[in-house]
């Protein structure tokens, strides 16, 4: 679970890069220069302060959800990242000399956070999300660069990355650079409030939550002027945070703040698939940073007009009309999301209110199913997976139930294949 | 309205409404006392039985969404007298203290065991982190999934 | 009406016996004094429970094959005490163990032993039928040795329910005791097998019920399926302390598959023909609105919601010696929050009202209570109930067992003829059941130059934890009923055993002892009985307490326990486990590595345990990984080695999972945890990767019990290797990661 996928859509795919190599970019971008080893800074010289700070910072970005396996050490690397493109593992960034950033300087990681380039020269792929973290101040890279190296060092070498034929090669990355890679800083905005700003730049760069949340084009770019139209991350949808969101009349910051710091929202949605360990790592950031994302979020989910299909609720006649399913529904569902349920009488979302229900794209609804949803802060189930339970059939009958029984949306087409489709690719 | 699903090789005709979970069928109308009511949610594993040799909680399994596939529990998988390898080892390692959790325990185990017959430890744990004990037999329960293990591979009897 | 009595069952099946109580003094030892309606003690002089029922036939009958019969008050808990009990039985009757029937509590059959609690069931039942067995045997050879006519020295038992004279000839147990009486009072010297005889006792008979566990035979209550038996469900509001608005009977009567619609006050149940149209029927009607129907619950922490209520003050201990002057002192508060039981399985009660008798299957703790219960409820004589103990999952105190068996006996009251099955289902567990109460610890100790402790002043705030029912006002249903019975006040269960006072007595010999329990009567939560009452605190307060002194003191923890312990036993499973564990050799090899031990006398009476463990910590996450622990116990002779281990390990993880992921919390309103995503408890994931545990061996030496014994040092050790690794002291359990990781963000 979890990662961002950035990497997502990660490199480019072939002929983009043929094409942009088709260009002739010379080799003088390609070149960057070897940094120095150094030797791995000794803790004791590392301020608390900045460890603190470089703490928080690093929660803000998510690095031990990359950067960890599966019940592997924290922050060791070697998580598998599937992309369009093929396989990627991300990299050990414990102290280790050998193999992590141990005897990198905090030159060579600030150029590596903002220009995706590594110690030793090497184009890093932008599964690390240096677009977003070029935004960041160094005086706050630094802090997460004394954070790590303040951790304990690990030796473990990630496996090389199973990628389509020809990009393994990174000069190619250069030209990628040239297309998507934006330096300048994000000025602040006098008209709107500290909060926001802090907001804008926590999102924007170190949260870098347009990583999943905005659509990708074919080379895996971010797509311009499309930001937080919604994206595809690990196989499940990343919601727009625009005015396009099926919820965004009901988000405010409260909502959006007790979502971020606690995974789950009262009448919205619990975090799911990979959005669950970013709000796990939400969890331990402070209230105020917390609170400046929800500020700078639910302005963009209020920005700009779409209209959306209103109203949702309203039961309908659903238990007329799909009689089968309503009693699939009371014996694999009804323990939880009957209104009387314990659970829906204490604050975890009703099925009438998630985000997942009302989506125009049945693709969260269907994983949450099929997978589950883990309670992010502890490796407790919220809800069990029915994967083995249900077949393609059953499970797209009964979410064509909940939809019509519980909003007023109109019905997904071909749910049978959609589920049938995400089943195999879950199985990959 | 009957329903027919097959229990350990045998079939039965159910009489039971379509919406009843499959535990309440196990345990009431084919009089089964394998699968355990522990939490009715999916959280616990007590229930856990297996379809189509996936282990799969029948508490939260409608028997009308059975259809054809074949339902196992613990019973299907030995007797008092002549225990299954994974019954047995837990008999072996005195697996147990209430016992409330140990059928889930067996099948889930077993399930892991038809997939995997030699898994690491690590394997082992995570494969039975679904369900729940709250006597703290955990660490005899791993023992006798490995000593399973052990038995299957005839590296002991 | 005809009531069914033990001396009509015991005519009826050949065998009459006189079982009259009369004298009204109180045996001062039913279930670990932790409540309950206690036995009178007929026969002080005798041990265990003989006191409270001296009559050998109330322990043993032989049938004609020689067969034996063993009954018991106690209850099998999952504590495997049906095999220990019959070990011993099977022991001292020289009797191979498969001739040997246990019948375990039924109000019809066993003698009243009190609660099956406290870790008091060997020391209780163990030692009456280990008596009562040595006195049939004794009595057996006499009579053999009549029959042969030779003289009484000159017959053995051999092991296979014969006797052998020294001339050959042999006599059966069944033969003999044809002409025996066993309605004759104990005496207490009857011999005991020595040691060097044991066949049965000290070896690991594998338990008696693990086949039937394991193969799915019916071994629980919940397996039980009766003639034309009914499903019920209560139906209640989400937690303690709401009250649901439910539509007019005639509406709900009028549902699909209502047999019948049980309300009495604020009590209602639907019963159906089927289960599942039960749980369909609650669902329905739980829909209903509810309302508030008590003060708001404290949202506040521990300390601060318990010191805010008044508090009786009861000294525990108040020692003085002179000593030197403190030269350094330490202060330090503790907590421990409000727990649930958490059974695997929710409470179960099944109920059949038979012409006149009304028959009750329990997985209560208290079986007798239960009958005692439901005779109040019911307001029908007592004689007309029968109580019957059948296996539940593990319970570890006062879970919903009670309040679930007085339902069941209400709904079957007004079903003349058919028998009822009432289960609860896990958020009703949640919501209602009685947790362990939270607590709060202030200590403050000094050393003197020489670090030898000379003060030690200690504070302990609790809610009782003794609030087992033994009257309709102690279920839930008796407070909804109308009219309803009061919930009964909470009162201390007096030292030597204690409740929240449990264990705030150190064992360790110090020369200037203060020790007061705040007894805070009023109850801001439902509260009862948890698996070693406030023994898990205490121990954890002064475990916690004596690694800072040692750490003060600059010496090693171990050595300032037995600088500081008289107690031979103490001192030995605190060596023992040492060595097994390799202590003295310990060594940190890496940063967030540490050691830690804990040790306790549960009670100052029970078992004597001491446990020591190696963690080590993943720095980001806060995650505690035990990588090996290892205990020492000593609960004096052994029965089941293998049982005791299993005890005890189950009781480290147990604790573990106390100590660092448990809370019941509420909003104000309502209970927070309603599933196990609100209640986590420790998984496979994080259970420690090596146990190990060493029984001392203390052959003649009385049982000691042993279910309880690890809570408190499991926890302590916990914490102290905590401390060891990182410099931290955590005095607030649950120590969850996330108070871990954010304690040591910048080490
Ligand atoms: S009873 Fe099915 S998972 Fe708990
Ligand atoms: S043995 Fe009791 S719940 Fe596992």
């Amino acid at each position: 679970m979890g990662a961002t996928n950035r990497k997502l859509l990660a490199g480019a795919t072939l002929f983009g890069l043929a094409t942009v190599v088709g260009l002739g970019i010379a080799g003088w971008i390609v070149y960057e220069p070897e940094i120095p080893r150094i030797k791995p800074p000794d803790r004791a010289s590392l301020s608390p302060a900045l460890i603190r700070r470089g703490e928080q910072l690093a929660a803000v970005g998510d690095c031990i959800v990359c950067h960890t396996a599966d019940n592997g050490p924290a922050l060791a690397g070697s998580r598998a990242l599937a992309t369009p493109f093929g396989t990627l593992y991300s990299n050990n960034i414990t102290p280790d000399p050998d193999s992590g950033i141990g005897n990198w300087s905090a030159d060579a990681f600030r150029r590596a956070m903002k220009q995706g380039v590594a110690r030793d020269g090497s184009h890093l792929y932008p599964a690390l999300p240096y677009e977003h973290f070029s935004r960041v101040t160094d005086d706050d890279l630094d802090a997460v660069y004394a954070f790590l190296m303040s951790r304990d060092p690990v030796k473990k070498t990630a496996p090389p990355n199973e990628l389509m034929p020809g990009l393994g090669f990174r000069p190619l990355l250069a030209g990628w650079k040239l297309l998507f890679l934006r330096t300048a800083a994000t000025a602040s905005n006098p008209s709107e409030s500290p909060e926001w700003n802090r907001g804008r730049y926590l999102v924007d760069g170190l949260a870098h939550c347009g990583g999943c949340h905005a659509p990708r084009n074919i080379l895996g770019g971010e797509e311009w002027g499309k930001h937080f139209a919604g994206g595809v991350a690990e196989g499940w949808n990343a919601p727009p945070l625009d005015a396009s969101n099926v919820s965004s009349e009901r988000w405010n910051t409260e909502t959006l703040y007790e979502y971020l710091k606690t995974g789950t929202a009262r009448g919205h949605s619990s975090a799911a698939g990979p959005m669950g360990p970013v709000t796990e790592g939400l969890s331990r950031l402070n209230d105020d940073d917390v609170r400046s994302i929800a500020t700078y979020i639910d302005s963009t989910m209020h920005a700009g007009t779409v209209t959306r299909p209103a109203g949702r609720r309203v039961a309908g006649d659903a238990v007329q009309s799909h009689p089968a399913t309503s009693t699939l529904f009371e014996g694999a569902c009804g323990g939880c999301h009957e209104p009387a349920a314990p659970m829906a009488s204490r604050g975890r979302p009703l099925l009438s209110d998630t985000s997942d229900v009302n989506a125009p794209d049945p693709r969260n609804a269907i994983q949450a199913v099929l997978q589950g949803i883990k309670d992010p802060t502890s490796d407790a189930p919220f809800m069990p997976p029915f994967t083995d339970n249900l077949t393609d059939e059953q499970v797209a009958d009964l979410l064509a139930y909940a939809r019509s029984r519980f909003t007023s949306q109109s019905p997904w087409p071909h749910l049978a294949n959609t589920v049938r489709d995400i089943r195999k690719e879950n199985a990959r | 309205m009957t329903i027919s699903i097959t229990v350990n090789g045998a079939k039965h005709e159910i009489g039971s409404d379509p919406d009843t979970p499959l535990l309440y069928v196990l345990r009431d109308d084919l009089e089964l006392n394998g699968a355990k009511f522990g939490c009715g949610l999916g959280q616990c594993g007590a229930c856990t039985v297996h379809i189509d040799g996936k282990a799969v909680f029948s508490c939260i399994t409608p028997v009308g969404a059975i259809g054809d596939r074949s339902i196992r529990t613990l019973e299907g998988l030995g007797s008092v007298d002549a225990p299954g390898i994974v019954q047995k080892a837990f008999q072996d390692e005195q697996a147990a203290q209430c016992g409330y959790c140990i059928a889930g325990m067996i099948m889930r185990a077993q399930a892991l065991l038809e997939k995997i017959p030699d898994p690491t430890d690590e394997q082992i744990r995570e494969h039975m982190q679904p369900n729940l004990c709250r006597c703290g037999t955990h660490a005899r329960i791993l023992h006798a999934v490995r000593r399973a293990s052990d038995v299957m591979a005839g590296v002991i009897r | 009406m005809n009531p069914i009595t033990r001396r009509s069952f015991l005519a009826a099946s050949g065998i009459a016996v006189a079982f009259a109580m009369t004298r009204p003094a109180r045996a001062q030892l039913a279930g670990g004094g932790e409540g309950g309606a206690e036995p009178v003690a007929l026969a002080p002089a005798l041990p265990g429970s003989l006191k409270s029922s001296p009559y050998l036939d109330s322990w043993i009958l032989l049938d004609q094959s020689g067969r034996a019969t063993v009954f018991s008050g106690k209850a099998e808990l999952g504590q495997g005490i049906r095999t220990a009990l019959t070990q011993v039985a099977a022991e001292e009757l020289d009797l191979p163990p498969a001739d040997v029937d246990l019948v375990t509590v039924d109000t019809l059959r066993t003698p009243d032993e009190g609660l099956t609690a406290g870790s008091h069931s060997m020391q209780d039942s163990g030692t009456a039928i280990r008596n009562a067995a040595a006195n049939v045997r004794m009595l057996l050879l006499r009579q053999a040795a009549a029959i042969l006519m030779v003289g009484e020295g000159d017959v053995t038992s051999m092991g296979d329910g014969t006797i052998r004279a020294s001339d050959g000839r042999r006599i059966g147990y069944g033969e003999t005791a044809s002409a025996l009486s066993m309605r004759v009072e104990a005496v207490p010297d009857a011999p005991l097998r020595r040691k060097s005889q044991f066949r049965t006792m000290g070896t690991n008979l594998p338990r008696l019920d693990i086949p039937a566990k394991t193969t799915g035979g019916a071994a629980f209550i919940h397996d039980m399926r009766l003639p034309g038996m009914l499903h019920a469900r209560v139906v209640r509001g989400p937690s303690e302390g709401t009250r649901l608005a439910l539509p007019p009977d005639s509406e709900i009567e009028a549902m699909d598959g209502v047999v019948k619609f049980v309300r009495n006050g604020n009590f209602a149940a639907v019963v159906a023909e089927r289960e599942w149209n039960a749980v369909k029927l609650m669902r329905r009607l739980q829909a209903s609105p509810y309302e508030l129907a008590r003060s708001p619950f404290p949202t506040g922490g521990v300390a601060e919601t318990l010191k805010a209520l008044p508090a009786r003050d009861i000294v525990i201990l108040d020692a003085s010696k002179p000593t030197a002057d403190p030269r350094r002192s330490v202060r330090k508060s503790f907590t421990r929050h409000w727990i649930s039981h958490g059974s695997i399985g929710p409470s179960c009660a099944l109920a059949w009202l038979q012409d006149d008798l009304l028959t009750i299957w329990t997985h209560s703790q208290g079986t007798f209570d239960v009958r005692r219960v439901a005779a109040d409820l019911l307001k029908r004589p007592i004689e007309t109930i029968r109580a019957i103990h059948v296996e539940g999952a593990g319970c570890y105190g006062q879970n919903g067992a009670d309040d679930v068996a007085a339902e069941a006996a209400l709904i079957a009251a007004s079903l003349p003829g058919r028998p009822v099955r009432l289960q609860w289902m896990r958020e009703q567990e949640f919501g209602w059941e009685p947790l362990g109460p939270g607590m709060a610890t202030e200590v403050d100790a000094a050393l003197d130059g020489d670090n030898r402790i000379v003060r030690w002043n200690y504070d302990v705030w609790s809610n009782p934890h003794n609030n087992r029912p033994v009257g309709a006002g102690g279920v839930l249903v008796g407070n909804e009923v109308v009219p309803s019975f009061p919930v009964p006040e909470g009162k201390p269960i007096p030292m030597p055993e204690g409740d929240g006072s449990r264990n705030s007595n150190p064992l360790y010999d110090l020369p200037n002892m203060n020790v007061v329990y705040h007894f805070i009567k009023d109850m801001p939560i439902r509260v009862s009985a948890l698996r070693s009452l406030g023994a898990h605190l205490n121990v954890f307060s002064i475990e916690s307490m004596f690694d800072e002194l040692a750490l003060t003191a600059g010496i090693d923890p171990l050595d300032l326990r037995l600088n500081h312990m008289a107690d031979d036993r103490a001192r030995q499973v605190m060596l023992t486990a040492a060595d097994a564990f390799g202590w003295r050799k310990r060594k940190k090899a890496a940063q967030l590595q540490g050691f830690g031990m804990g040790f306790a006398r549960y009670k100052n009476l029970g078992a004597y345990c001491a446990i020591f463990m190696e963690v080590r910590i993943e720095r980001d996450t806060g995650r505690v990984i035990v990588r090996r622990v290892q205990a020492a116990v000593d609960c004096g002779e052994v029965v089941s080695p293998n049982g005791i281990e299993n005890q005890v390990e189950g009781a480290i993880i147990q604790s573990l999972s106390w100590c660092t992921r448990e809370a019941a919390a509420t909003d104000g309103t309502l209970r927070k945890n309603f599933d196990w995503s609100t209640y986590p408890i420790l998984r496979f994931r994080d259970v420690p990767e090596h146990i190990d545990v060493i029984v001392e061996d203390q052959p003649g030496k009385p049982f000691l019990g042993v279910a309880e014994c690890g809570q408190g040092p499991a926890s302590a050790a916990l914490a102290n290797a905590l401390a060891d690794a990182t410099g931290v002291r955590f005095t607030d359990m649950p120590i969850t990661a996330e108070v871990v990781r954010s304690a040591i963000v910048t080490l």
